[in-house]
């Protein structure tokens, strides 16, 4: 039911409030059928922006494009968006047909037809038979899907979401993550989607703005946002990382007095951090033969953590890195004491470095 | 284990709060239900002993249907006029930041603080015929002869009304700043206009507020008598007026009871009735103010 998805241009979009900056000259470009996330701290400017390409807050200056028409200063009912709140603002007063068939009915939709596409929407959102539940009778997963069905129902061109899982507990919020997936496959619309949970934005996105202080710090696959990111803000928001300080002088890494093999080693000499994730190291016996990079470690403490075993290391310069194993049976067996002097081995393609602050 | 004592502490606990509250009790049901239902007796009798009198004259004279005729006439106008000033302030009041919020309703809410004779006595210095408003008009050139403004129907509408905004705007208000701003977002998202999204959302959802505001001017109105009295100008005669003058005027306890019981009886039936629209609103998921 897709009516046609619209790409969107923002350009040099500012906003302050008094002395603050929330939006420092913001540029982003949406391709049609595209799911974009905004992911950033509080604070960061990520729902201040939303709620501008949305119409509910007036920036100070800027462009704002959804196809070829310059939307900027349209008030929100003329932009023919659909946008899902993290309060799901379904209106109590209204039954779940009548939320849905809103738009519908402001839109001058005769009533036959209204009744068909409410029942349409609330079928793709797996609420067939909830039309005349009242509000106060869902669940807060069933709230969820009426508000999607009810922004969808009008076939906007553009879907804007804030936060929208953040009020559903854990499981049900990866379940509605890979529905959102489906229904975002299946409709096609563009979408713009903000969170500050970053598992969130890797599984659902296309692609990922990550906003700090009012910038675009990074915008990028999430493949390529985890796997090269392309500051320190950017490896130390997405993933849990420890950073080592690394010197490049004349194209070879140093970290201390070893060499860094690097699948991707920096264009420029200078200062740098190695970027260590959990997932990336393994430990073999000390003195092992074999390649990548090694570091010696000892074993500080290892704490069972259900899935996985959380491993932390510290490094003859004092520093604590962590490693991530498997909770298998076999790798518990084969895991060292605490206090045992270990290796660890990151492979080359893995060992990435940013740039220091 | 330990029945006993704790049954006793529970029990100690129990008449600790009923000893708190007896002297509410006593006052409420000594001073108030006693003597009213003392009243409620009375309303049946004359001068012959038991009778239907005093009730079967309401009906009767015209005197007496003119008097719930005004009454009725003053409390709806002065409740429609109140909620037409009274909701678009309480609006206005919620959407101001929280400092500027707070010193409106504080000027909104300095008529309860001030005694109703001077606020009354301040409308006569205001409106009378040569007060402050006919002399301001008429120097301005925008009237040619002086307005009858106080000593009448006008006058104690006026003087009502005034006293009567504050009770619309506070649940109004409340019920307007405890809405969440997405509910006017989502409608505006979804395509209605400022008007439509007022008309279809933000009335539906501020009803109860309203309602309650409503129905709390009503009734207060039905019973007013100073403002009248003072600006009435003995051309408008209110029901708690009359049972006034049946009292000290004909010394006729009967007849000024039966005009209270019927009094009671139309304000009971309203709460009532708003009860039951209320709870009805409720049930579809609104929150009460």
């Amino acid at each position: 039911m897709s009516g046609g998805a619209l790409p969107i241009a923002v350009r040099e979009l500012t906003k302050r409030y008094g002395q603050a900056t929330v939006l420092d000259g913001v540029d982003i470009d949406v391709a049609s059928g595209e799911f974009l996330t905004l992911l950033g701290p509080s604070g960061s400017g990520k729902t201040t922006l939303l709620m501008i390409l949305a119409g509910f807050t007036r920036p100070d200056a800027g462009s704002l494009r959804f196809g070829a028409q310059e939307m900027v200063r349209t008030p929100p009912h003329r932009r023919n968006l659909g946008v899902v709140f993290q309060s799901y603002a379904l209106f109590p007063h209204m039954d779940v047909a009548g939320n849905v068939g809103f738009p519908l009915s402001l839109r001058g939709v005769s009533v036959d037809e209204r009744r068909r596409r409410v029942r349409t929407a609330l079928e793709l959102v797996r609420l067939d038979d909830f039309g005349s539940r009242r509000i106060d009778q869902l669940s807060g997963g069933q709230r969820q899907r009426v508000a999607l069905a009810r922004a969808i129902v009008f076939e906007p061109g553009v879907l804007l979401m804030d936060e929208p899982l953040s009020a559903l507990d854990k499981k049900l919020r990866e379940q509605m993550q890979i529905e959102l997936r489906r229904l975002h496959a299946r409709l096609g619309m563009t979408v713009i989607y903000v969170t500050h949970d970053q598992r969130e934005a890797l599984t659902l996105s296309d692609r990922i703005a990550v906003i700090d202080h009012g910038r675009i710090q990074q915008i990028d696959t999430p493949r390529r946002l985890y796997e090269r990111p392309g500051s320190h803000f950017v490896a130390d928001f997405i993933g849990d990382s420890t950073f080592l300080p690394v010197s490049v002088i004349d194209g070879v890494a140093r970290w201390q007095d070893r060499v860094l093999a690097l699948a991707d080693p920096p264009a420029m000499d200078g200062k740098f951090l190695l970027v260590i994730r959990p997932e990336k190291l393994a430990i073999v016996g000390v003195g092992a033969a074999g390649g990548g990079n090694r570091i010696d470690a000892v074993v500080e403490d290892i704490v069972y953590q259900g899935d996985s075993l959380r491993i932390d290391l510290r490094l003859a310069d004092g520093a604590v890195i962590t490693l991530n194993e498997p909770a298998r049976a076999a790798r518990i067996a084969a895991l060292p004491a605490r206090g045992a002097a270990v290796g660890l081995v990151m492979d080359p393609a893995d060992t990435l470095l940013v740039p220091a602050p | 284990m330990n029945v006993a004592g704790l049954r006793a502490d529970a029990a100690r606990e129990r008449a600790v709060l009923a000893a708190l509250a007896s002297p509410a009790f006593l006052i409420l049901g000594g001073l108030l239900f006693i003597p009213a239902g003392w009243l409620f007796w009375l309303s049946f009798y004359d001068e012959t002993g038991l009778s239907l009198a005093n009730y079967r004259r309401m009906v009767t004279e015209p005197a007496y249907l003119s008097v719930f005729g005004v009454t009725l006439e003053l409390s709806l106008l002065v409740t429609v006029l109140a909620v037409c000033l009274g909701y678009p302030l309480a609006y206005m009041i919620a959407k101001l930041p929280g400092r500027a919020a707070t010193i409106c309703l504080t000027l909104v809410l300095v008529p309860f603080w001030t005694a109703l004779l001077v606020r009354t006595y301040a409308w006569l210095v205001l409106l009378q015929r040569r007060g402050i408003l006919n002399t301001l008009l008429m120097k301005w050139g925008l009237i040619d002869q002086l307005l009858a403004l106080v000593h009448n129907f006008t006058g104690t509408a006026i003087g009502m009304l005034h006293i009567m905004i504050p009770f619309l705007v506070l649940p109004v208000y409340a019920n307007m700043r405890a809405l969440d701003h997405d509910y006017m977002r989502a409608a505006a998202s979804l395509g209605a206009s400022p008007a439509s999204a007022f008309w279809r959302v933000y009335l539906p959802l501020t009803f109860p507020g309203l309602a309650a505001g409503t129905v709390m001017v009503f009734v207060i109105c039905l019973g007013f008598y100073v403002t009248p009295q003072f600006l009435g100008g003995g051309r408008v005669t209110t029901v708690s007026m009359k049972i006034q003058q049946n009292v000290t005027t004909y010394v006729d306890w009967g007849a000024a009871s039966a005009l209270g019981v019927v009094l009671f009886v139309m304000t009971a039936g309203i709460f009532w009735l708003a009860s039951r629209v209320l709870s009805l609103r409720s049930l579809t998921g609104m929150q009460p103010p």
